[in-house]
């Protein structure tokens, strides 16, 4: 899970980052107020999950409450690559003497973690990166062996920070592996870190990815998450517990194993060269166990979705038995009754196949269709909802 | 002859007495695979019956190997507890420990990882199917009635590719076809299995099952390049996933440029594996390969 600044900011301030958290607000009137209660000049950010908000026109500079007035109404205003605007974060003017770049990441390539840090530039470290990569500097961080005082001082010593923040700057680096670790994230970037007037030390913008895997250690990180903000269908998939991803598409899909669905999805894709261009409508993984309560909650979401035209649903029987699969697809369509009103091709295959298919033989739904094969199934699929 | 796994195998099991772990030892016992234990410290000196075969359940890895020479773990404790099994079976020294749990947090991934620098102990997973060696030993959760004995070697991160894969070439038959699991942090690389498969003189061929995400098939390509002789059929999932959005597999997102089908794929042709469009197409590929010997 990605955070806006603002909740990033939240986890710099628990664990001793130095950083200022400002006012978080929806409205341009509750901008205003939040201005004036800071005092002097403030700075309005637009707070979505994605980068490039000061060149999208998203972070403003207000001399007066008037001024923080105007801009947050343009900034709530804006789109930023295809996500609205819902909140502006409203923090003192403090401009930075210098701007640094500091981040600790999951490295997957080498199966640990790394840390990644630049004194020359911050907002624009990937121009640093790409003209100057020796500024940038990559530090390994060892899993098991973690950060601690002597590893903090080589990380600021490499990076080469000046002398007289080597202090504070270490212990930027120890808090900020806190974060990293007490947090369960997968990413902890600050950037920039600025130095500002009286050499001070402080995160001017966080960004922070979690590890939906560890939130059973984490009971607060729910809290995070933004309903307005999750995709209608996907916030009613994640209350059924279903692994659900909304496309732009017309083929719903509903499969068993992520990798499955993944190949599900370009298979119909090729399909739909064929058939108008129609596309996958979305990512739906049911898992091992696909009883019939837990189909009639993938086809009554993927149902619910208007673009969809038709579904298909592909299972490769492993573990889960195909009569199992079938009975499920059966009893989903009791329990649907009139809302089921899209036609389904179904594709089983694997363990049990022949007692599956003869249980949606013998059902004779009007709606389903069978078909053998996953290329077979997903052309019907796609010609159907071409239809 | 296969990789990593035989009809010699000892396997327990952590996690033996709970929901997955029981009914998975008894489809494991039931393929013929020997399980001699499982481990459970609340319910060590008991024993239970899975599969129609009576199992000690031992108070720790250690023991467990000690009375029944065990040298394979199957590993389905729960996501919070994963990370001390695996390094009890690291401590204890087991030769091939197996993670099947899905949902571990992948900063206990990564310091399991980092504990078995130096280590004895090969590990497969987390999140994964496991390991199969058709007519041999099956190791993890992939069904043992979809294809028997041959000259393919096969490595997936995905398991239900795994298996539809396995199901398309039926006929041909597998050494040993491995899961190594989505996960962003994971025991047993492609390059990895690819490396053993190389060297495994009954596997002919080799099928390499890759995904969105991370650059793990890249550098297989690399490696493919420089050190496999054998002839290899890639397919990667995920051509239409969108960038950004976690697909199903904690490791299957795409960011930014890296990581997506087509560099994936490109990269596969460019180390002269042919790559198919479709699970089907691959396996066509493997069937063209194998019938021109």
């Amino acid at each position: 899970m990605d955070l806006m600044e603002y909740q990033a900011k939240e986890l710099f301030a628990k664990h001793g980052v130095t950083t200022t958290l400002g006012t978080v607000v929806t409205t341009a009137e509750e901008a205003r107020a939040a201005a004036e209660e800071i005092g002097g000049v403030t700075v309005i950010k637009a707070q979505v999950k994605a980068g490039g908000r000061g060149k999208a026109g998203g972070v403003k500079i207000a001399k007066t409450a008037d001024e923080a007035q105007q801009h947050a109404e343009a900034i709530l205003a804006l789109t930023i690559k295809d996500l609205p605007v819902n909140r502006v974060l409203v923090t003192p003017a403090t401009p930075p003497v210098e701007e640094y770049y500091f981040s600790f990441l999951l490295d997957r390539s080498n199966r640990s973690y790394l840390c990644i840090a630049s004194v020359e530039g911050g907002v624009e470290i990937e121009e640093v990166a790409r003209t100057n990569p020796d500024a940038v500097k990559q530090i390994p961080v060892d899993a098991g062996q973690g950060v601690d005082d002597a590893k903090a001082a080589e990380i600021v010593d490499e990076a080469g920070f000046p002398a007289e923040l080597r202090d504070q700057a270490i212990t930027m680096v120890k808090a900020l592996w806190t974060v990293f670790t007490e947090e369960d994230a997968t990413l902890v970037e600050v950037n920039p870190l600025a130095r500002l007037e009286g050499d001070k030390l402080e995160a001017l913008d966080g960004k922070v990815s979690l590890d939906e895997n560890a939130e059973f250690r984490h009971t607060d990180h729910a809290g995070f998450e933004i309903r307005e903000e999750t995709d209608a269908l996907e916030a009613k998939a994640k209350d059924k517990g279903l692994n659900y991803v909304k496309l732009d598409g017309q083929v719903g899909i509903i499969g068993n194993g992520a990798g499955l669905v993944m190949s599900t999805l370009d298979v119909v894709a090729y399909a739909g060269e064929k058939h108008g261009g129609v596309k996958p409508a979305n990512f739906l993984d049911i898992g091992g166990g696909a009883n019939a309560q837990v189909m009639a909650d993938g086809l009554d979401v993927i149902l619910n979705d208007e673009q969809v035209r038709s579904v298909f649903v592909n299972v490769f029987g492993g573990i889960t038995a195909c009569d199992e699969v079938a009975n499920g697809i059966k009893g989903a369509l009791e329990i649907l009754g009139d809302d089921a009103t899209k036609p389904l091709v179904v594709r089983l295959d694997g363990n049990n196949v022949d007692k599956g298919r003869a249980i949606l033989d013998e059902l004779n739904h009007p709606l389903v269709t069978q078909v053998d094969t996953m290329d077979g199934a997903a052309d019907k699929a796609a010609e159907l909802a071409n239809a | 002859m296969s990789i990593y796994l035989n009809q010699n195998s000892k396997i327990i099991v952590q996690g033996m007495t709970g929901g997955m772990g029981s009914k998975h030892t008894t489809l494991m016992v039931e393929s013929g695979s020997n399980i001699v234990g499982g481990v459970n410290a609340r319910k060590a000196g008991t024993s239970v019956e899975l599969g129609g075969k009576d199992l000690p359940v031992f108070g720790s890895v250690e023991e467990a190997m000690k009375e029944t020479g065990a040298n394979v773990s199957v590993v389905f404790v729960p996501p919070a507890f994963t990370k001390d099994a695996c390094i009890e079976a690291i401590d204890a020294g087991i030769e091939l420990l197996v993670v099947i749990t899905e949902g571990v947090p992948v900063q206990d991934s990564a310091e399991v990882f980092a504990y078995l620098e130096g280590k004895s102990t090969r590990m497969i997973g987390p999140n994964c199917p496991g390991i199969i060696t058709p007519e041999e030993s099956l190791a993890g959760i992939t069904p043992h009635t979809i294809a028997g004995k041959g000259p393919i070697g096969l490595v997936s991160k995905s398991g239900t590719l795994t298996y539809q894969m396995m199901f398309e070439l039926r006929d041909f038959g597998f050494t040993t076809a491995i899961g190594i699991g989505g996960d962003p942090v994971i025991g047993t690389t492609h390059i990895d299995a690819l490396a053993a498969f190389e060297a495994d003189p009954e596997t002919e061929a080799i099928v390499m099952i890759g995904e969105i995400g991370g650059d793990a098939e890249e550098r297989a390509a690399d490696y493919i390049k420089a050190n496999v002789t054998k002839p290899v059929v890639g397919y990667v999932a995920g051509f239409t996933a969108p960038e950004g959005k976690t697909m199903g597999h904690a490791g299957a997102i795409v960011s930014g440029s890296s990581g997506t089908a087509q560099a994936k794929k490109e990269a596969l042709e460019a180390a002269g594996v042919k790559v198919g469009k479709t699970p089907s197409e691959t396996a066509a590929l493997m069937r063209e390969i194998l019938q021109s010997r």
